[in-house]
């Protein structure tokens, strides 16, 4: 990430008086805007995030839809969700959704991830594997909400979408924004990507009949960094299992938070207590002790 | 499995191992541990050794990183724990059938429980006459490795297979679960480590050559003491000292 303050401006040439936006300076957190509105279900997305990762063939499977296969893979991070929702005055919907990491605020993968240094959260809201550090226990894939991250058993290490950190982080964006042919993919500032979202979802409203049309961006998770205009916001479980409240497995927070360092110097002191009382009290040996010797005591001079 | 069962299985175990070691019981001893239980014994703290291990660099990787490179890295750490987890659980299953005669509660044991304080100051040097083969301290040890061990198979089967065939929930109570129970038996072991060793002189070459002084055994397990000799523990340790003061 360049450092936030070489983005503002100090100083203005020829510019008389005080110049308006000195010290002003764009929202540091990305977002992915992803519009399931104009979604076509084209996969140019898919495409593109297997070709710019590098990722290994992997086999699709047909179970009579478009979609390419059940769920996102350790090397097919971003998959399009068909869905086919009946309404209730039984007209048909049907439903694409990007399916990739949300990127969350509050990750709770990395809540979950015992190993140092294995997931990342940038300043930026990135949320990142760093697979070198990655033992394998698969305790992320319990934590995220969104069941996404993925165990390769040939390497023994968890993947998923980075929201491709490495393009990001050299200014440019997402491979699969970069792919998508009609605009339903957007990316910038989480500010500027909420702004079009919610003014997307007020035109789905107010022209296009949506009632229920809104924004997902679960403040569950303190909001994402991948946010979705929905048709109906008020059901997102019937895209392919979107969560409506997403949130994180208590027992990670507390357990990790509170209990694990208080029980953990508990078993330290419980140590150090076995050695008190070895040289306190001492041992109980076989009775009976050999008698006491008495008189004076010859040796230790030292 | 009927205890008649049990009984010929263990005997049977037993007399095998007899001929595959042997126990050292110089004159002056009893032989406290025949040649399976000793081989078990260490077969279990062997796995529970290599368990634990693993285990701490899951638990921590931040302190205990510096264990995973030892067992091959931290995916290999990872890939291991389960199995040396299961040949603990398996191990103990046995030890549990060996012991589990010795090891049932009786009310001396909880009369001794209500004098573990006096015991463990030093205030009694002598435990309570009625002190069987095993202590209550060491049958309390026995149980709770027999819960953990539950506790282990349980929770331990749902981590293994994962979120994705038990869900996030079960795995993530699992977990503090699986937790728990190893912060429990590390305590239970580090004080049966400390009793065996240095807290009780003589009480560790009985896992190891099988025999223990008759001075030990009166001053620890009094009971079985007058059970294997037939002689009374206290005139026992009187005539003892009798001997020493001449």
């Amino acid at each position: 990430m360049p450092d936030r303050k070489a983005l503002q401006a100090e100083m203005i040439s020829g510019h008389s008086g005080p110049s308006s936006g000195l010290g002003m300076q764009r929202d540091l957190e990305v977002c992915k805007l992803v519009d399931t509105t104009t979604c076509i279900g084209c996969k140019a997305c898919e495409v593109a995030c297997v070709e710019w990762n590098d990722m290994p063939f992997s086999l699709t499977t047909f179970d009579n839809t478009y979609q390419t296969m059940p769920e996102t893979r350790w090397n097919f991070w971003n998959l399009i969700k068909f869905n086919e929702h009946q309404n209730p005055d039984g007209t048909i919907q049907w439903l694409m959704r990007k399916d990739q990491c949300m990127h969350c605020a509050d990750p709770g993968c990395l809540a979950a991830c015992p190993a140092d240094g294995a997931i990342v959260k940038y300043a930026n809201g990135i949320v990142d594997f760093n697979q070198e550090n990655c033992i394998g226990c698969e305790f992320c894939v319990s934590g995220c909400p969104f069941n996404i991250p993925r165990f390769n058993p040939a390497t023994k290490r968890v993947y998923k979408c980075t929201l491709c950190s490495d393009r990001v982080g050299e200014g440019l964006e997402p491979a699969c924004i970069k792919a998508c042919p009609t605009g339903c993919l957007k990316f910038g500032s989480k500010d500027d990507m909420k702004f079009i979202a919610e003014e997307r979802s007020k035109q789905l409203r107010d022209n296009f009949g949506w009632k229920n049309a809104g924004v997902y961006d679960p403040q569950s998770v303190g909001g994402t960094h991948v946010i979705y205009v929905l048709h109906d916001a008020t059901d997102p479980e019937r895209y392919g299992g979107l969560p409506k409240n997403p949130t994180i497995p208590w027992s990670y927070k507390l357990w990790k938070q509170l209990f694990k360092p208080v029980l953990g110097a508990f078993a330290i002191f419980g140590a150090l207590g076995i050695f008190i009382h070895h040289v306190t009290t001492g041992p109980r040996v076989a009775q009976p002790e050999p008698p006491k010797k008495d008189g004076t005591d010859i040796g230790g001079s030292y | 499995m009927s205890s008649g069962a049990i009984e010929r299985f263990d005997n049977k175990a037993r007399e095998t191992f007899e001929h595959l070691g042997q126990n050292t019981v110089y004159r002056g001893e009893l032989l406290r541990h025949p040649v399976y239980t000793r081989v078990l014994h260490w077969t279990v703290a062997l796995f529970f050794f290599l368990a634990l291990f693993t285990g701490f660099a899951l638990y921590s990787p931040f302190l205990f990183h510096w264990i995973t490179p030892i067992f091959g890295g931290g995916q290999l750490t990872r890939t291991l724990h389960p199995y040396f987890g299961t040949a603990f659980v398996f191990f103990f299953a046995f030890q549990v059938l060996n012991w589990i005669r010795p090891m049932l509660w009786t009310a001396a044991d909880s009369r001794w429980m209500g004098n573990v304080k006096k015991i463990t100051t030093g205030e009694e040097k002598m435990d309570p006459p009625e002190t069987g083969f095993f202590n209550a301290g060491q049958k309390v040890l026995f149980w709770l490795d027999v819960g953990g061990s539950v506790a282990y198979i349980i929770t331990g089967t749902i981590l293994w297979a994962g979120a994705g065939v038990f869900g996030a929930t079960a795995v993530a109570v699992s977990y503090v679960i699986h937790d728990l129970a190893a912060i429990v038996m590390v305590g239970g072991i580090l004080i049966h480590i400390y009793q065996s060793t240095i807290g009780e002189p003589g009480t560790f070459q009985s896992m190891v050559r099988g025999a223990v002084s008759e001075a030990w055994a009166w001053t620890f397990h009094p009971a079985w003491y007058k059970e294997v000799t037939g002689r009374d523990p206290v005139q026992a340790c009187e005539e003892a000292r009798r001997r020493m003061a001449k």
